[in-house]
C-alpha cells in the first residue's frame, strides 16, 4: 500500500470497524458470558454485563452429563474426513473444468450446484431406508457419505474459481518441459493454489461441523457428532440457556482455534477465489 | 517348564478373574428432561445389578425425538431398543402392534400400583404396551402474596370467571406484573395442548362421532375468545411465542400472577435455586365451567421396546429396573423426595415423605385422576386422549390449528377467522385421511 | 489444448460427475416414486398408487401460496442484507485498520455457530420481549419494547439467518476488494474522481463475480432454511414463517405422510430451478472469463 493515510483517518476507520465487529461479535460474546452464569441469571432482567457470579457448574454439568470428547472426535473425523475426500474428487474436476472447458462446463457447473436444491426434510425417508439396507446409520462412513457429497458442489466451485486464477502460461510452460498432465498437476498446479485450497477446505469443514439434519437423522450414539451432542441440551423442560451455551460453546471451540489459526489463508486463498 | 506352568497359570488366571459374560448393549432414547437425565445419570445403578448390559443414551427434545424415533420405527430401522413415547404414540402403537407388551417385567413390578388413569392411557385391548415413567396433568400456579395484596383467595376447584376476574385485578402493566401467563407458542403440544383442556372445560370437542371436526361450534368460539381477550387483559407481550419454558423463566421472574400449566412445573417454581418467587407459590386445580370437566390435561412419559428387537430380555430388565418403587426410593435417597419422577404409582402418594417434601403432590394426584383420557370431553367423542387425539394425523393438524390459534393472540387474524381456517384445514386433512366421506 | 489434455481432462471429471449423479439419481427416483404413492409410515402396508394426487393435495394447500412468498421473501431480504453490507464492512475492513486481524475473526464469528444455536441465542437472551437484552435496552430508553416474533416474525428470522451469512459474504468480498489494484485506484483519485464515483466505476466491476458467487451459494443454502424456524417461531404466528422447506415438514413429515413430503420436495426443486435459472440469466454472465 504505497497510499499515506492521515492518522485520522486511520483513527476513524479503526473505531468504525471495532464497532461494527463488535456488533457483530455480541450474540456470541452474550452466549459465551451466559455459559458462566447460573441459569437464574442467564436469563435474569436487569441483565448482568461482567459483575455477576461467575460460576463454571454449567461446564460441569455438561461434562458429568456427556461425553464431549466422544462427540468431538466424531464431529473432527466426520468433518474432516468428508472434506478431504471430497478434495480429492474435487480437484482433478475443478482441473478439468478450468483447463480443458469444453462448452458443457458452464452446464456442468450448474448442474452441480443443482443437486443441492432439494431441502433435506423431502427426502429424508429415502436417505433413511437407503442407509438402513446398507448398514450404514450410526456409522461415520455413513455420514461421511452424505457430508462428502452434499458438499461436492460447493468444492468444486470454489476450487474452480481459484484454478482459473491461474496464468495458464505457467502451467504450458511446465508442459513444454515435457510433464505430463499428472506431474503438471502434483508439481505445478496444487503448490500455486494452495491458499486456495486450504481456504476451501476450512470452508467446509465450518460447513461440514454445523451440519445439524443429516448428523441428528442418521446417527444414533456411536457416530454421533457435537451437533447431536448440542441437541440434548435444547429446549428441555426447565431451564437450560447456561447450560446451552456451555455446550455451544464447547462444540465450536475447536472451529474458533482452527479459524484464529488459518483465517490469514482463508482470506489470502479467498483472493483467488472471487476475483477477475 | 517352570517357565511354561507359569505362563499358562497366568493366562488362566485371566480367564478366571473376567466375568465371561456376553455384553449386551441397550440404546435408549429419551426426552432431555430433568427426571430423564436424572435417570441417565444413576445408570450405574443398573449396570452394577447387571454387569452384562451396558447402556448408549440418546437424549434429545421431544420433538425432534419422536421425528426420530418415529421414522426409525417405521421404517424398522433398529437403532433403538428402548424408546421413550408419550401416551399420544402408544395407543397407535399398540394398535398397529409395534411395541412388545410388556407382561414379563418381573413379580415385583406390580402393574396394579399404577394410576389407574395412566395405566388406561398406556393399555391397548387389555395389554400394557408401555411402562409409565413420568405422569403429569396440569393445574394452576399462583403467587399467593399478589392474591393477598388483591385481597383474594383461590379456592381449590376455581372456576373460569374467578379466573378471568383474579387476572384482571392483579394485573399492573407498568410495574411489569402480568395476571396470568398462558401457552401461546403454535404447535399441538404446546399451545393446543392447553387450549384443548380448556376446550374441554366448556364443553367443546374436537370431533363428533362422526369425525367432523368441531371448530365451528359456539363453544370452540366462546373458548378462544375468552382466551384471547384474556391474554390481551391480562397476559404478558410476546404471548404468542411463549411456550413452558418461556411461562417458567416469566413466572420464576414473578412477573405472572398465575400460570396454569403441567405439574411438572411445580417443583421448579418453588425451587429457590431457580426462582425468586419460591416462597409465595400456592396451587389450585385448574379451572372448571362447572361442566363436569376441568382444563387440565393428561400426560405421561413411558418406557417401551420395539417389536422385532432382539434385545427384548436386557431391555425388560431396564424398564422393570426404571419404572419400579425401588427406582423411586433410589432418586429420594440420593437427591431427596421431591425429585422423584411424579404421576405413576398410588403408591408414591401414599408415601408420607413424599407428601411433606412436594406439597403439590395431592393436588397432582386429584388433577390426574381428574383426567380420562377415555371420555375426555362433556360430549361423546370417537378419539382417545385428552388434550389431543390419539390418531397419526393429530400431530399435523394440531400444529396447523395451533398456528391459526396462535395468530389470533397475536392479533393477526380475528378468532372468527382463526376458527373458520382451523375447520377448513382439519376438514381438508380428514376427508384425505378417510376419516370423514 | 491437446488432445491428450482433452482426453484426460474428461477422466478427471469423472469421478465427480458419476458420484454426483448417483448422489442424485437415486434419492431422486425414490422420491418420485414415492410421490406417486399413498405411502404414510405410520400404516406402513396400505402403499397404493395414486398417481398425481399427492402434488394436487400439497399445491392446492392454502398455505403453499403464502409459503412461497416467504420464501421469495427470504431469501432476497437476505441476499440483499448480505451483500450491501457485506461490501460496505468488507470495504471498512480493507481500510487501514489496527488490530485487524482481531476485528476479521469476529466478523466471521457467527459462521462458525450451529444455526440451531445461533437462533435460540436470538429468540430467548436478546429478542425477548420481556427478558431479552434488546427489550431491556429499549426500556432503558424509555420506548415499548418490540415483540420481534409477535409483531415481526419474518423480518426477525430474516435478522438472524442474514447475521449467520453475512461472515460468507464479507470474507469473499474483503478478499476480492484486496486485489483490487491500488494503482487504478490512485489514478481515478488524481482524475479528480470523489469517493464515491470511484466506488461506483472501479469497485463494484471489480466486484462483479465474487459478488455473483456469493447470490448463487448463497441462494441454495437460503432456499432450504429450516433450523432457525423450527426452534424459535413454529412457522407461526398463523403461517408467517412458514417457507417452503417447512411446509413440506408441516405437511408431512410429522404426520409420517412420506407421499406427500416427496411431492413437496420435489416442488421444492422446481421452484429452485426456476429461481435459478432467472439468476442465471441476469448476474450469470459474470461467471465466465
Amino acid at each position: 500500500m504505497a497510499r499515506r493515510v492521515s492518522t485520522t483517518h486511520k483513527l476513524v476507520t479503526t473505531v468504525a470497524a471495532w464497532i461494527v465487529g463488535f456488533v457483530i461479535f455480541f450474540p456470541i460474546l452474550w452466549m459465551v458470558l451466559a455459559s458462566f452464569k447460573t441459569e437464574l441469571e442467564a436469563f435474569a432482567i436487569p441483565p448482568s454485563f461482567l459483575f455477576f457470579h461467575w460460576t463454571t457448574e454449567n461446564y460441569a454439568a455438561v461434562q458429568e452429563r456427556s461425553d464431549y470428547l466422544h462427540h468431538a472426535i466424531n464431529s473432527i473425523v466426520i468433518a474432516g474426513g468428508s472434506t478431504l475426500i471430497a478434495l480429492l474428487i474435487a480437484i482433478p474436476a475443478a482441473w478439468s473444468m478450468a483447463f480443458a472447458p469444453t462448452k458443457r462446463t458452464r452446464d456442468v457447473l450448474l448442474w452441480m450446484l443443482s443437486t443441492k436444491m432439494m431441502p433435506p426434510v423431502g427426502v429424508l425417508v429415502p436417505i433413511y431406508l437407503l442407509y438402513r439396507t446398507f448398514g450404514l446409520l450410526d456409522s461415520r462412513g455413513g455420514l461421511i457419505i452424505v457430508l462428502c457429497l452434499g458438499n461436492l458442489p460447493i468444492v468444486v466451485w470454489m476450487l474452480f474459481t481459484y484454478f482459473k486464477e491461474i496464468p495458464r502460461d505457467i502451467l504450458e510452460a511446465a508442459r513444454m518441459d515435457g510433464a505430463t498432465v499428472g506431474r503438471e498437476l502434483i508439481y505445478v498446479l496444487t503448490p500455486m493454489a494452495l491458499p486456495g485450497i486450504a481456504s476451501t477446505l476450512l470452508l467446509n469443514v465450518i460447513l461440514a461441523w454445523n451440519e445439524a439434519f443429516w448428523t441428528l437423522n442418521l446417527s444414533t450414539s456411536a457416530a454421533a457428532p457435537l451437533t447431536v451432542f448440542i441437541a440434548s441440551y435444547s429446549s428441555p423442560e426447565g431451564l437450560f440457556w447456561a447450560k446451552l451455551s456451555a455446550a455451544s460453546t464447547l462444540a465450536i471451540a475447536p472451529i474458533l482455534v482452527l479459524g484464529w489459526f488459518s483465517q490469514r489463508q482463508l482470506v489470502r486463498g479467498l483472493t483467488f477465489g472471487a476475483v477477475k | 517348564m517352570k517357565h511354561h506352568i507359569g505362563a499358562l497359570a497366568g493366562a488362566l488366571s485371566l480367564f478366571a478373574a473376567a466375568p465371561c459374560f456376553a455384553q449386551t448393549t441397550l440404546t435408549i432414547a429419551t426426552v432431555n428432561n430433568g427426571d430423564m437425565i436424572r435417570m441417565q445419570g444413576l445408570t450405574s445403578n443398573f449396570t452394577a445389578k447387571n454387569p452384562d448390559i451396558t447402556v448408549n443414551w440418546v437424549t434429545l427434545e421431544e420433538n425432534v425425538l419422536r421425528q426420530r424415533v418415529t421414522t426409525d420405527i417405521a421404517t424398522k430401522g433398529g437403532q433403538f431398543d428402548v424408546l421413550t413415547i408419550g401416551t399420544y404414540e402408544v395407543p397407535i402403537w399398540g394398535k398397529q402392534n409395534w411395541l412388545v407388551p410388556l407382561d414379563k417385567l418381573g413379580a415385583s413390578y406390580d402393574a396394579g400400583d399404577l394410576l389407574p388413569k395412566i395405566r388406561d392411557a398406556d393399555t391397548v385391548g387389555g395389554k400394557l404396551y408401555a411402562a409409565p415413567f413420568y405422569g403429569e396433568s396440569s393445574f394452576t400456579m399462583y403467587r399467593t402474596d399478589l392474591f393477598k395484596k388483591a385481597g383474594l383467595a383461590m379456592p381449590n376447584a376455581p372456576t373460569w370467571d374467578f379466573v378471568i376476574d383474579a387476572a384482571k385485578k392483579i394485573t399492573d402493566k407498568s410495574a411489569g406484573i402480568y395476571g396470568v401467563c398462558l401457552r401461546g407458542k403454535a404447535g399441538w403440544g404446546e399451545n393446543m395442548a392447553f387450549l384443548t383442556a380448556m376446550a374441554n372445560s366448556y364443553g367443546a370437542r374436537w370431533f363428533d362421532e362422526k369425525w367432523q371436526p368441531q371448530f365451528n361450534s359456539p363453544e370452540w368460539k366462546t373458548t378462544l375468545t375468552t382466551y384471547v381477550n384474556l391474554m390481551h387483559d391480562a397476559g404478558p407481550p410476546g404471548a404468542s411465542s411463549n411456550g413452558f419454558n418461556e411461562n417458567l423463566a416469566l413466572f420464576n421472574a414473578g412477573k405472572c400472577g398465575m400460570w396454569i400449566d403441567a405439574t411438572v412445573a411445580a417443583s421448579f417454581v418453588t425451587d429457590p435455586k431457580q426462582s425468586r418467587v419460591a416462597d409465595n407459590v400456592g396451587f389450585a386445580l385448574a379451572p372448571n365451567n362447572g361442566l363436569g370437566k376441568n382444563a387440565n390435561w393428561l400426560w405421561a412419559w413411558n418406557l417401551a421396546i420395539p417389536a422385532g428387537s432382539k434385545k427384548v430380555e436386557a431391555a425388560e430388565k431396564f424398564i422393570a429396573w426404571a419404572t419400579s418403587k425401588e427406582y423411586a426410593e433410589l432418586v429420594a435417597s440420593k437427591e431427596g423426595w421431591a425429585r422423584v419422577p411424579p404421576g405413576t404409582r398410588s403408591s408414591l402418594y401414599q408415601n408420607a415423605e413424599y407428601q411433606k417434601s412436594a406439597p403439590f403432590a395431592k393436588l397432582t394426584l386429584e388433577s390426574i385422576d381428574s383426567a380420562d383420557p377415555n371420555h375426555p370431553t362433556v360430549k361423546p367423542v370417537p378419539y382417545v386422549g385428552v388434550q389431543y387425539a390419539a390418531i397419526p394425523e393429530f400431530q399435523g393438524i394440531g400444529t396447523a390449528v395451533g398456528q391459526q390459534f396462535s395468530a389470533a393472540l397475536a392479533g393477526t387474524t380475528s378468532v372468527d377467522a382463526a376458527l373458520a381456517a382451523a375447520q377448513a384445514q382439519t376438514e381438508r386433512e380428514m376427508k384425505r385421511a378417510g376419516y370423514i366421506k | 489444448m491437446t488432445k491428450e489434455t482433452q482426453r484426460v481432462g474428461r477422466l478427471a471429471l469423472t469421478p465427480a460427475v458419476a458420484l454426483l449423479f448417483i448422489w442424485m439419481i437415486v434419492p431422486l427416483a425414490m422420491t418420485i416414486y414415492f410421490s406417486t404413492l399413498h405411502y404414510t409410515l405410520l400404516n406402513p402396508g396400505t402403499e397404493a398408487f395414486i398417481g398425481l394426487d399427492n402434488y394436487y393435495y400439497f399445491l392446492t394447500d392454502p398455505a403453499f401460496l403464502y409459503s412461497m412468498r416467504n420464501t421469495l421473501l427470504l431469501v432476497g431480504s437476505v441476499l440483499a442484507i448480505t451483500i450491501v453490507l457485506g461490501t460496505l464492512i468488507a470495504i471498512l475492513l480493507d481500510q487501514a485498520v489496527v488490530g485487524r486481524s482481531i476485528v476479521r475473526l469476529m466478523v466471521i464469528a457467527p459462521f462458525f455457530i450451529m444455526p440451531t444455536v445461533s437462533a435460540l441465542v436470538w429468540k430467548n437472551l436478546l429478542m425477548h420481549p420481556v427478558s431479552g437484552l434488546f427489550a431491556f435496552l429499549a426500556t432503558s430508553l424509555g420506548l415499548t419494547p418490540i415483540d420481534w416474533f409477535t409483531d415481526a416474525p419474518l423480518l426477525a428470522i430474516i435478522l438472524i439467518v442474514a447475521w449467520q451469512w453475512l461472515p460468507f459474504a464479507t470474507l469473499i468480498l474483503l478478499t476480492a476488494l484486496q486485489s483490487l489494484d491500488e494503482e487504478q485506484k490512485e489514478a481515478a483519485e488524481m482524475d479528480g474522481a470523489g469517493a464515491v464515483s470511484a466506488f461506483f466505476y472501479i469497485t463494484l466491476p471489480h466486484l462483479a463475480r465474487p459478488i455473483t458467487v456469493v447470490i448463487l451459494i448463497e441462494t441454495i443454502f437460503l432456499l432450504t432454511v429450516f433450523a432457525e424456524i423450527f426452534v424459535t417461531t413454529g412457522g407461526g404466528p398463523g403461517l408467517a414463517t412458514t417457507n417452503i422447506a417447512f411446509l413440506i415438514y408441516l405437511q408431512a413429515l410429522i404426520e409420517f405422510d412420506v407421499g406427500t413430503a416427496s411431492a413437496g420436495g420435489l416442488v421444492a426443486v422446481m421452484i429452485a430451478n426456476i429461481v435459478a435459472f432467472f439468476l442465471v440469466r441476469i448476474v450469470g454472465r459474470n461467471l465466465d472469463a
